[in-house]
């Protein structure tokens, strides 16, 4: 992070002609919570902070008379830093939306805080599906992602192209199970086989016995039911091992394009995975990738940044039409109720579970040769349409829905 | 001196039940939860000499247990505080049987490998949720009158939980058995020489400061309605370490003021980002270079020095 924006105050307020009397306070307050400098700084951290200012920006919401204020914090992923930090910005700073949290468990957390003190989370960086699940609640968005939809369709979109038979390398806790269970069946149900599974401990470091038994396996996919800095130790061992030469192929179930420029395309190359969004897909990305690698440090935006952008344009739109921040219910509601569409997503809808639904791609990492220019990584193989990419309502057993 | 230290509790305990009025209560009560901890712990390292490299494993086990009982089993806090505190006790005495054997380095290791294995249970088992943890804890009343709902209530509650540890540790310095805890940090073998059992001391000691630490812990699980995965890592065996040292080892308010100032940190500086970690160290590095009985016995020494 620059100094400049280091030692500024974590707020950046545009003074607009005539503040509005109706929303809370005078002034929308959006807090950026996510990990600043961790294992997941990457995937959305300071960039997120500015995906969200930029949204601010792009609305012009401003130019009609409403004042918007960014703020931002570091929970450090963990969950009882991430629920002070919360707690604090809602009943002392009277911040009226939180806005990405990765990490499922400080998610998690965020979405029963905002619950209970009426305010509004929209969620771009949590994995779990819990969140549109058992754990729902009328006051969050899901936004970008979620495991069902990434395992559904990375599962799906191999087994259609030829990916028959499966291993899994799976990190041996709830987490890892659930992502192993789901992507199975999955296969299964598309005509696949799943010829065997591995359970490494987590965090592992040494991988080799059980990438050494999917290669044994023979089968066509060796797919690593594990995220974070598992997946990464895990391909890189692949790659030593000659796993993609010997013709298997890897299917990473969590994984982000700044994942695949840290392995580096020789060893991350071959490998399939689903994103919800790719810089280089179309013009209009292109430009806020542009705008987004000038203004940090020449990173590429992930998905998660992408979902930043949309959630913030799509809520302040919302309260836009109710001239109203104060409920967080009502807010969401007229979320759901209006039809989203911004520059980046495009068009989609916020289903009743809270659930944001749009198309996601599977894509695959192209060779070292194929590369034509800086993050040119991946090729988009196939567009899931936003009617299959996510799990439907009536499976979810959330509360609300029913 | 007695009549001093009186003196310093005393205006302590009314600065903090004046402290809500100006700072955040969530922040406060978290605060205490730490500062317990640290004192638990402190009087394992300060007074008996032993130190425990995993001390997470009560902290976060007794976290588990109460936000368990209290979401699942429908108990009310007092007892969900109570059942922590019992489990941690009940670890602290197979862990402390098996720990007390070996001293220095070695004793920190077994510490460390039985904190290990109760992180990887808690990974495993069904009821700790996994790496999402046990969420959504609810905030009953306290004794069925006492209001949780309201941060301002929970905090005095919390704040009572603290006062109770915090003279349990007190009692517990200033008793005769005190005092055989402090001989045998001096001299062990002299200890032994005068007929003390000093394993069963120090088991003793290992189980009070097992049971405080899990007293915090699951008195944080309360405030926060939440239990995860990061109360019992061996990142927090390191934390409490930082606070205790930081703040004064030996001493019995150092550990408080050492956890205050780096939950602080974590805290205010979460603005800065990456740099946390970095501040983080550098007042670490400060600390041991410039200040090695940390800030509270730093005091201590200048304020001896000029009575002198």
């Amino acid at each position: 992070m620059q100094i400049k924006t280091l030692f500024a105050t974590t707020a950046i307020v545009l003074a607009a002609g005539a503040a509005q009397a109706q929303v809370s306070d005078g002034v929308i307050k959006l807090g950026v919570l996510n990990d600043q400098s961790g294992l997941y700084a990457d995937v959305s951290g300071p960039g997120g902070t500015w995906a969200a200012r930029k949204a601010v920006a792009d609305s012009g919401i401003e130019k009609r008379g409403f004042k918007v204020e960014v703020v931002f914090g570091d929970h450090q992923n963990k969950p009882d830093i991430g629920s002070n930090i919360a707690r604090q910005w809602y009943d002392v700073d009277k911040v009226d939306a939180i806005v990405d949290v990765p990490t499922s468990s400080v998610a998690l957390a965020i979405n029963q805080i905002t619950k209970e003190k009426n305010k509004v989370f929209i969620g771009s960086g949590p994995a779990t599906s819990d969140l549109t699940g058992p754990a729902c609640s009328p006051n969050t968005a899901h936004w970008t992602y979620d495991t069902w939809a990434l395992a559904n369709g990375t599962g799906k979109a191999i087994v259609q192209t030829g990916g028959k038979s499966w291993y899994f390398v799976t990190a041996d806790y709830a987490f890892g199970h659930a992502l192993e269970r789901d992507t199975g069946n999955v296969v299964k149900a598309n005509g696949g086989t799943v010829v065997g599974a591995v359970r490494h401990p987590f965090p592992g470091t040494d991988f080799s016995s059980f990438l050494l038994q999917a290669q044994a396996s023979k089968a066509q996919i060796v797919a690593f039911a594990n995220a974070g800095g598992d997946t990464i130790n895990s391909i890189k061992q692949a790659a030593e091992f000659g796993i993609v030469e010997g013709g298997q192929k890897l299917a990473g179930m969590l994984m982000f394009i700044t994942d695949v420029h840290s392995l580096g395309l020789k060893t991350a190359q071959g490998l399939n995975f689903t994103t919800a969004w790719y810089w280089d897909a179309n013009d209009n990305n292109r430009a806020f990738a542009k705008e987004f690698a000038a203004a940090n440090g020449g990173k590429m935006p992930t998905m998660v940044h992408a979902g930043i952008y949309s959630g913030v344009i799509h809520y302040l739109k919302a309260v836009e039409a109710l001239k109203s921040d104060a409920d967080g219910v009502k807010v969401v509601d007229k979320m759901k109720e209006m039809p989203s569409d911004d520059k980046l997503f495009g068009k989609g809808t916020l289903r009743k579970d809270g659930r944001h639904v749009h198309d996601m791609y599977l894509v695959e990492v192209k060779k070292p040769g194929e590369s034509k220019y800086a993050w040119d990584y991946l090729t988009v193989k196939k567009t899931i349409p936003a009617a299959e990419a996510f799990r439907p309502m009536a499976e979810g057993n959330c509360p609300l829905v029913k | 001196m007695k009549l001093r230290e009186t003196h310093i509790f005393a205006a302590l305990l009314a600065l903090l039940l004046v402290a809500p009025a100006i700072v955040y209560p969530v922040f406060l009560m978290k605060v205490l939860c730490f500062a317990l901890f640290a004192c638990a712990f402190n009087l394992l390292i300060g007074y008996v000499g032993l130190l425990s490299f995993g001390h997470a494993m009560f902290f976060g086990g007794a976290a588990y247990i109460s936000a368990y009982v209290v979401k699942s089993w429908g108990w009310s806090p007092e007892f969900g505080i109570l059942a922590g505190t019992a489990v941690a006790a009940a670890l602290g005495l197979v862990a402390g049987l098996i720990a007390i054997r070996r001293q220095g380095i070695y004793f920190a290791m077994v510490t460390l490998a039985l904190a290990q294995m109760v992180f990887f249970f808690c990974l495993q088992t069904k009821f700790t949720g996994g790496e999402d943890g046990i969420q959504a804890v609810p905030r009953r009343a306290v004794f069925g009158f006492i209001e949780t709902t309201n941060d301002l209530h929970f905090y005095y509650v919390v704040l009572a939980v603290f006062v109770i540890g915090f003279t349990i540790i007190h009692r517990t310095i200033h008793s005769p058995f005190g005092q055989v805890l402090k001989a045998i940090r001096e001299n062990e073998p002299r200890a032994v020489s005068l007929g003390y059992r000093v394993d069963r001391y120090k088991l003793l000691a290992f189980v009070l400061s097992a049971a405080l630490a899990g007293m915090a812990g699951a008195t944080k699980a309360l405030v926060f309605q939440l239990a995860s995965l990061t109360d019992v890592a061996w990142q927090m065996s390191g934390e409490v370490v930082l606070m205790t040292l930081v703040g004064g080892m030996g001493t019995i308010l150092g550990p408080a003021v050492g956890a205050a100032v780096i939950v602080t940190m974590q805290n205010y500086l979460a603005g800065f980002a990456e740099y946390v970690l970095v501040i983080q160290g550098a007042i670490f590095v400060v600390v041991v270079m410039a200040f090695r009985r940390g800030i509270v016995g730093e005091l201590i020494g200048w304020w001896q020095k000029r009575n002198a």
